[in-house]
């Protein structure tokens, strides 16, 4: 809707139009493409998570740690669009203000499940320990990956943005990061009603 | 210590021992020395950076696909032979010519080579040969993106051959399945080599999945509405979407592999609650749709090829677009026919062998529509409807067995056997590759401006169609006389082996005939000004791609076509609609780039310190990657234009008077 939005504002010629229209549907097979991917680790948890192979059992879960997570990451999602917002006034030091913030609150989370790591490991429950563990490290880390990923790419967009203002270019990526950010936030939904919640109940 | 530290688990004695597989470390020394001086000599290093491996123009990534295929060919061929000299002579009290574990490897990197590095490969070339062509684009939706996935598939055929100078290659099968590929059964970095050459190469396949998804759904010309697309881009939009959806699996599930073999992880180990079981569903849910991920642009070139060369429209088009549709949808439907033995039950295994019997509807569907097309139809036999009509026998044939194949009582029986490998290849020999032999030749002098020599075609295919029912007939036997797929000795008293030697004999066959494919290409590029194509149209042909100049410019179309009907071009010539030759435009094409060689390169690097465990250089690839992508993205100045005037004048220079309306 904003970026419909933008292009109104910019009135872009049809063909830049098409070739942007192009760039965001290729970006939601992408993210189709990635949701598969977790869809097959999902799987993967959901037949090994009972496979607790004497080691600990999904009642190991440090809930209050993960409820802070959650609430950092999507905040985090809600400042992303704060910034999206302000990028629809082309206001370009309020998008930069708001980029900073949703960057502290994934880097808080990314720190947060760190930590959650390295207690897991340092009380002998590492990834190799049993099937659940290893299913919960990789599902848990792979989304964690996808997060470092996301902050490198928001470090980076900042940087240009700072530099080159709000072009339809920089605002096309503003557009893109965007959607992987909501869809990390699904994600992370999804883990924490499937591998949290019916973890502990 | 520190030595472990900088090189890993890499010591002196994985250079290889035995004499074959000595031999095999020296071919590839020597070619890859050999082929670097030759082009030193010739001084085409420049050129071939500049113009090709920098180049993002699809035309040109297709061709270099095409020559990494077949250069995979090669390889995977050489195995091949070996296989059958061993199965020939291994009875009895003799060994044949490879020991065991030699064997091993050499039936799994055949299998892993031929599907990833030869058909992938024939399959990505020829579509990015043709569809751009076929839909009156100019380009691909992500040109940067595609040569990214090139070169990571480049990278993955380089990692596999690096496995034959450095270490082993794994010995568990195409597939790797475990416990067997785990690190306590397989302690070697063989099956890291598999794990890392397929999960590049495989990278590089979904992203080009993607790439090629948007470009038929967004970048079709004015006109092109879906009823309207030429069959090949029906079934590529197909392919491509099970690529979308199938080759993430192959992705996590590589990487659950990798983990349990490099960090220590349960996922499929024997011990700590893995779950073996649970890899082998995973793998077939990709790998049931990448079979058809394979066969179904093949069908889309017979679905050009047929008609063309009989003079007709394509019977049953609609019929033709539902079968593709539901080929996509069944063939996620129908993944534990590879395991019935599994032991899932009496109802599932009914489930899924119903399922399978289901999904040869669809397919006999095409089977007839194409009869029905050369019915009365005005047959040329050139040679891509030869490849067809082989194909069409061939193919039928191996369906039934398939469908044979697909009744669990009977697969109880067959699962395991030869016959299942002579089932498979059929499919995938005279299915698939005969498929993209015929759009080789067929779309040929599109691409390079002449036709290929018709003789040594004919008797290249003659070659390979007895080559091929030589070496896989007696396999259908051998399978029911109860010889095991992989078996590497045998007693006499099996009475195998003259039906073996029968097999390897086809095989020579085969060998036979892809050298007369090489001859073909020699003697037509020797004799090209006898077989120049100067019309840009040369077989007739019906859809939009003949109707630009041969060889197709690097803009694919000056001005752009505007589609009124489905068979575009042959309702242009015919008349029924006009031909769109004038307003002409400035055209916006994108910069050749070195980043995405690079790219690759970093992660060829990155594959190659994980399956030896050199960790510093693993870390630096990963940077390495990751720097140039965010370089990349972030640049804004990737395209030039061609000023209007200058197209026109390049226009006319190549039209020679084609189509002067």
């Amino acid at each position: 809707m904003t970026y419909d939005h933008i292009h109104d504002h910019q009135m872009l010629s049809t063909e830049a139009r098409a070739e942007d229209n192009a760039t965001l549907f290729g970006f939601w097979m992408y993210l189709m493409n990635d949701f598969v991917f977790f869809a097959s680790l999902f799987a993967v948890y959901l037949v090994l998570r009972g496979n607790v192979f004497g080691s600990v059992g999904s009642d190991m879960f440090n809930m209050p740690l993960v409820l802070a997570e959650s609430i950092a990451l999507l905040t985090s999602s809600v400042t992303y669009g704060l910034a999206l917002l302000a990028a629809r006034r082309e206001d370009t030091s309020a998008v930069l203000r708001r980029l900073c913030v949703t960057f502290v609150l994934g880097a808080a989370f990314l720190s947060m499940e760190l930590v959650e790591f390295g207690r897991l490991i340092a009380a002998g429950h590492g990834p190799s320990a049993s099937a659940f563990l290893s299913a919960y490290f990789t599902l848990i880390g792979a989304h964690g990956l996808h997060i470092a990923a996301g902050l490198i790419w928001m470090a980076a967009l900042m940087v240009v943005i700072l530099r080159r203002g709000l072009t339809r270019f920089t605002l096309r990526k503003l557009m893109l990061l965007g959607l992987f950010w909501h869809f990390l936030d699904l994600i992370w939904i999804f883990i924490f009603a499937i591998v949290y919640l019916t973890g502990i109940i | 210590m520190s030595w472990s530290l900088i090189f890993g688990s890499l010591t002196w004695s994985v250079f290889p021992h035995n004499p074959i597989a000595l031999f095999g470390a020296a071919v590839v020394v020597l070619g890859t020395i050999g082929a670097a001086w030759a082009l030193s000599y010739l001084g085409l290093w420049r050129v071939l950076w500049r113009e090709w491996f920098t180049s993002l123009d699809p035309k040109r990534i297709g061709v270099m696909y095409l020559i990494v295929a077949s250069t995979m060919l090669v390889r995977g061929g050489i195995d091949a032979l070996l296989m059958r000299a061993q199965q020939a002579t291994s009875v009895g009290a003799s060994q044949g010519i490879l020991t065991a574990e030699h064997f091993q490897q050499i039936f799994s990197a055949h299998g892993s080579i031929m599907i990833f590095f030869v058909a992938m490969g024939m399959m990505f070339g020829i579509i990015n040969l043709i569809v751009p062509l076929q839909i009156g684009a100019r380009d691909v939706a992500f040109p940067f993106l595609n040569s990214v996935s090139f070169w990571l598939f480049a990278a993955g055929a380089i990692l596999i051959n690096v496995s034959l100078v450095l270490g082993d290659f794994s010995a568990a099968g195409w597939l790797s399945y475990p416990p067997l590929s785990e690190l306590a059964y397989s302690p070697t970095s063989g099956v890291d080599y598999w794990i890392w050459s397929l999960q590049i190469g495989g990278i590089g396949s979904l992203l080009s999945g993607i790439n090629f998804l948007v470009t038929i759904i967004k970048m079709r010309c004015t006109g092109m509405t879906y009823m309207r697309m030429p069959m090949f881009v029906w079934t590529v939009l197909g392919a491509m979407a099970l690529v979308v959806f199938a080759f993430p699996i192959l992705t996590a599930t590589l990487a659950l592999l990798s983990l349990d073999r490099t960090l220590g992880m349960h996922f499929f180990t024997a011990g700590g609650g893995g779950n073996m079981m649970m890899y082998v569903n995973l793998i077939w849910a990709w790998g049931h749709p990448e079979v058809y991920i394979l066969i179904l642009p093949a069908f889309g070139i017979f679905s050009e090829v047929v008609p063309v060369f009989s003079a007709k429209k394509l019977a049953g088009y609609t019929s033709m677009v539902l079968s593709v549709v539901g080929i996509v949808f069944l063939s996620f439907t129908v993944w534990l026919h590879h395991f019935f033995t599994m032991g899932a039950g009496a109802n599932v295994n009914a489930v899924f062998g119903i399922m399978t019997a289901v999904i040869a509807i669809p397919t006999g569907v095409k089977i007839f529509n194409w009869l029905f097309t050369m019915y009365r139809g005005r047959i040329r036999f050139e040679a891509p409807i030869q490849w067809f009509m082989g194909f069409v026998v061939l193919f039928t044939l191996g369906g039934v067995a398939g469908v044979l194949l697909a009744e669990p009582p009977a697969d109880y029986q067959l699962h395991n056997s030869l016959f299942l490998v002579a089932h498979f290849h059929t499919m995938i020999v005279s299915g698939v590759l005969f498929g993209y032999f015929a759009g080789i030749v067929y779309w040929f002098p599109k691409i390079f401006g002449f036709t290929l020599d018709r003789v040594l075609g004919r008797r290249a295919f003659w070659l390979w169609l007895v080559g091929f029912v030589l070496a896989f007939g007696p396999l259908y036997i051998l399978g029911f006389m109860g010889a095991t797929r992989r078996i590497d000795h045998y007693a006499a008293s099996t009475g195998f082996q003259p039906l073996f030697l029968v097999a390897g004999v086809g095989a020579l066959l085969i060998a036979g005939g892809f050298a007369f494919q090489i001859a073909q290409l020699v003697r037509s590029i020797r004799q090209r000004e006898l077989h120049r194509d100067t019309t840009g149209d040369p077989w007739d042909g019906h859809t939009l791609e003949w109707s630009i100049p041969s060889p197709a410019p690097f803009y694919n179309f000056a001005v752009l076509p505007i589609v009124h009907a489905r068979d575009a071009f042959w309702a242009m010539k015919r008349g029924r609609v006009p031909y769109q030759t004038h307003g002409f435009e400035d055209i916006r094409l994108p910069k050749n780039s070195a980043l995405g060689i690079l790219i690759a390169g970093f992660v060829l690097v990155l594959g190659f310190a994980v399956v030896w465990h050199i960790w510093w250089l693993a870390l630096a690839g990963v940077v390495g990657a990751i720097s140039v992508i965010v370089m990349r993205t972030f640049d804004e100045d990737t395209e030039y234009t061609i000023p209007a005037s200058e197209v026109m004048r390049h226009d006319a220079s190549v039209r020679h008077g084609i189509h002067t309306i």
